[in-house]
């Protein structure tokens, strides 16, 4: 069983006006790709900007690879993007990452090597001598990335990664996430957008108003949540199912329909009444909830849900 | 301190590296020697270039046909006989005069009507020597028909200037109030325009720092306070450097003036420099404001000088990171920065009373009040200030410092990451009697 790298435990941060986190644990294990959700101002930032030593929190503590989280000296091997992105506007893009690289405590030599091999790997070369104001967004996101990972932190903590991103940027920043992993970083990847995250995570915590929801491997959540929906698709649709008491026909599909089986009852059971029904099967599978709709679900009824039901863009 | 060296670097050099730095750095002395030399070019110009021939008429024979020169009066005169005022008036330009000088005949107790005939005015210069050269002459007569030898009436004429001698315990020293009153108000000044000029700079580099949201970034791998520490000293390098450079550069070209035009510093303590704009500047006095130099406690004024300067610098610096760290655009740091400026016109104001009344009450204060100190007690330094007030000033500027310091960073940590709001001042205060 794979090591924590990160414990955090019943964390609390409140300001003058709200409780930006109230009392918040989770576990994050060695190597995992870390999805941390929520609605914007759910306190996922000021979450992460306690686990980047930035914030103290009120009350609670932060374990860093197996010892109490020292910010002056853990954050070296921790690396972190902010939402808002930040670079020096007038300063040239080599001698900014060289910079940043050596506030994180690498040496000059190794700083530039190191520049080099990331600048090479996402063809950035050309843009040395170059400055931030002359970037586009989508350039200078690139750059902040490099600057976030130069230094092989333990932990890379994203905060919405792809924002601003093409689809052909997004793909490269989120191929190097996944390689990132496999080499044995852990990275914590925080967004609003609750699609993103089933592709790329396998582990999530769901936090709403500063509170934890949610917590667990995707697919455990989604299994829990699942509502033995399944689409079932034939060669001639029938016009009609009969409802039995093995399932119920809860909507129509242009192949086929979407039942739901009945507690005490299997998939299995139903694709043997189909066939004994004489149907001509061509696909079965389960539907399960996305995250999104498992947010909606938790918050249900309150204004952000139906925020949310319109669709997460408009938030 | 690895950390605060390396943001102390980049604050630095990213500064001395724009082209607007080498600009400055290198138009401000140009500046201020070209219009040293066009005042010396004017002053020195006005008297040597134009060369008069003068004729006069001397009705009344006041100078006997003979003209007392002056060695560095290239005028010459040319006494004419045989001509009326109105006669000549139309001739003196044909016959190659300049002027034409009319001295009517005159009873000794009536002020004579003399008049200088010219095609266009005459310069002051001109007319003021000419004035003198007439005025001795009539003297002259004077005494001699009141029996009086001019030789003993010099002697008997006055023209003195007080010397003070100051007793501070090391012996006798002479102080010369003028020159002292110009040092002070000149370092007073300076460090006024140091502490505005770079307490600005600092002010928009963390405002900078704040929407460009690279704030953030620095902290997740620097402390805040390393963040604010390393910007301060950066900026007064950054200050400290131009300094250097104005120093050499006009060092260099004052050396280069007097190489290369030798005459014009020769002639500066000329007495031929007379006039009204010279009155002050005679051989005499020129003596006398290098002595009145050397008679300042130099070493203690440059002393002073770089303490008030790093001092002032230090606490008003993160006055003004602190302000920039709570505010996002210039209008709300126009608000927030009045009750800094406050202290430092305040300081101004009473820097100037100080260098004419240096031992007054509100002079003492001001160079006591760690706010006003690094301005007031240049304006005090030069004329003596007794140890215990200088080391119970600096002591204050130094504890205040240390204290503001620690304030401003209390402020800045949280206001550094705040966007889109607007601090009031008692959110501040929360930030400051937090713990932690």
């Amino acid at each position: 069983m794979p090591q924590n790298i990160l414990e955090v435990d019943h964390l609390k941060k409140h300001f003058a006006t709200q409780k930006a986190v109230d009392d918040v644990s989770f576990n994050i294990e060695q190597g995992a790709i870390f999805g941390m959700l929520g609605p914007n101002g759910a306190g996922k930032t000021t979450l992460l900007r306690m686990i980047t030593g930035i914030f103290f929190p009120d009350s609670g503590s932060i374990i860093f690879e197996g010892k109490k989280f020292d910010p002056v000296n853990d954050i070296i091997r921790i690396g972190y993007m902010p939402e808002e992105r930040g670079l020096y506007k007038k300063m040239k893009i080599g001698e900014q990452a060289l910079y940043l690289a050596r506030l994180k405590g690498l040496g000059k030599t190794e700083a530039l090597e190191k520049i080099k091999y990331w600048f090479r790997r996402l063809e950035m070369e050309s843009w040395w001598n170059k400055k931030v104001q002359d970037l586009s967004k989508g350039m200078s996101q690139k750059l902040q990335f490099v600057t976030t990972v130069l230094h092989e932190p333990h932990l890379i903590i994203l905060d919405e990664p792809f924002s601003g991103l093409d689809p052909l940027n997004a793909n490269l920043i989120k191929d190097e996430i996944f390689r990132l992993a496999k080499n044995g970083s852990t990275i914590i990847f925080s967004t609003h957008r609750m699609e993103q995250v089933e592709e790329i995570c396998n582990h999530i915590v769901l936090i709403n108003k500063g509170n934890k929801i949610l917590d667990g491997t995707v697919k455990n959540i989604k299994q829990e949540f699942k509502e033995n929906l399944f689409h079932i698709g034939f060669e001639n649709r029938p016009d009609s199912l009969e409802n039995n008491s093995i399932f119920e026909v809860t909507g129509e599909m242009r192949q086929g329909w979407v039942l739901k089986i009945q507690t005490g009852y299997k998939p299995h059971d139903v694709l043997q009444y189909l066939l004994s029904q004489h149907h001509e099967i061509i696909s079965f599978n389960e539907i399960l909830p996305s995250l999104n709709d498992i947010f909606i679900k938790l918050v249900e009824d309150t204004p952000l849900a139906r925020a949310f039901q319109s669709g997460p863009e408009t938030l | 301190m690895k950390k605060i060296s390396l943001i102390i670097e980049r604050e630095y050099l990213s500064r001395v590296k724009r082209r607007s730095f080498l600009i400055t750095t290198l138009v401000v002395p140009l500046v201020i020697v070209a219009f040293y030399a066009i005042i010396i070019a004017v002053y020195v110009g006005g008297e040597t270039s134009t060369t008069y021939r003068v004729a006069i008429l001397d009705e009344a024979g006041l100078f006997n046909g003979r003209m007392e020169m002056d060695k560095n009066d290239r005028s010459t005169y040319t006494f004419i006989h045989n001509e009326t005022e109105t006669s000549f008036k139309t001739k003196y330009k044909n016959e190659g005069f300049n002027l034409f000088l009319y001295i009517p005949p005159f009873n000794d107790s009536i002020a004579p009507q003399i008049r200088l005939h010219s095609q266009s005015a005459v310069n002051l210069f001109a007319k003021s020597a000419l004035e003198k050269k007439i005025n001795n002459a009539i003297e002259k007569k004077r005494l001699i028909a009141a029996k009086i030898d001019p030789e003993i009436y010099r002697n008997i004429k006055a023209d003195i200037d007080i010397e003070n001698a100051v007793d501070s315990g090391k012996g006798e020293k002479k102080s010369i109030a003028e020159v002292a009153s110009v040092i002070s108000l000149l370092g007073g000044i300076l460090i006024y325009m140091i502490l505005l000029i770079y307490g600005t700079m600092v002010m928009r580099g963390v405002m900078e720092e704040k929407t460009n949201r690279i704030a953030e970034v620095i902290v997740s791998s620097a402390k805040p306070f390393q963040l604010m520490l390393g910007k301060i000293i950066g900026i007064g390098a950054v200050g400290l450097t131009q300094f250097a450079i104005w120093i050499v550069v006009m060092g260099l070209l004052q050396f280069s003036i007097s190489l290369f035009f030798p005459a014009v510093f020769q002639q500066m303590p000329d007495p031929a420099l007379a006039g009204a704009a010279a009155q002050h500047v005679n051989s005499g006095k020129i003596a006398e404001v290098i002595e009145g130099i050397r008679s300042l406690p130099l070493t203690l004024i440059l002393f002073s000088f770089i303490f008030y300067f790093l001092g002032g610098y230090l606490l008003y610096a993160a006055l003004f990171a602190a302000i920039g760290s709570v505010v996002s655009e210039d209008q709300e740091a126009q608000q927030l920065l009045f009750p800094v400026m406050m202290p430092l016109i305040l300081g101004f104001v009473i820097m100037t009373k100080a260098t004419n009344d240096p031992d007054s009450t509100i002079a003492v204060f001001g160079s006591m009040f760690p706010l006003t100190s690094p301005i007031v007690m240049m304006g005090r330094v030069t004329y003596g200030v007794p140890w215990w007030q200088l080391c119970a000033s600096m002591l204050l500027l130094v504890l205040t410092f240390l204290f503001f310091t620690w304030i401003a960073a209390k402020i800045y940590r949280t206001g550094i990451l705040l966007y889109g709001k607007k601090v009031t001042w008692k959110e501040m205060w929360k930030w400051l009697v937090r713990k932690g």
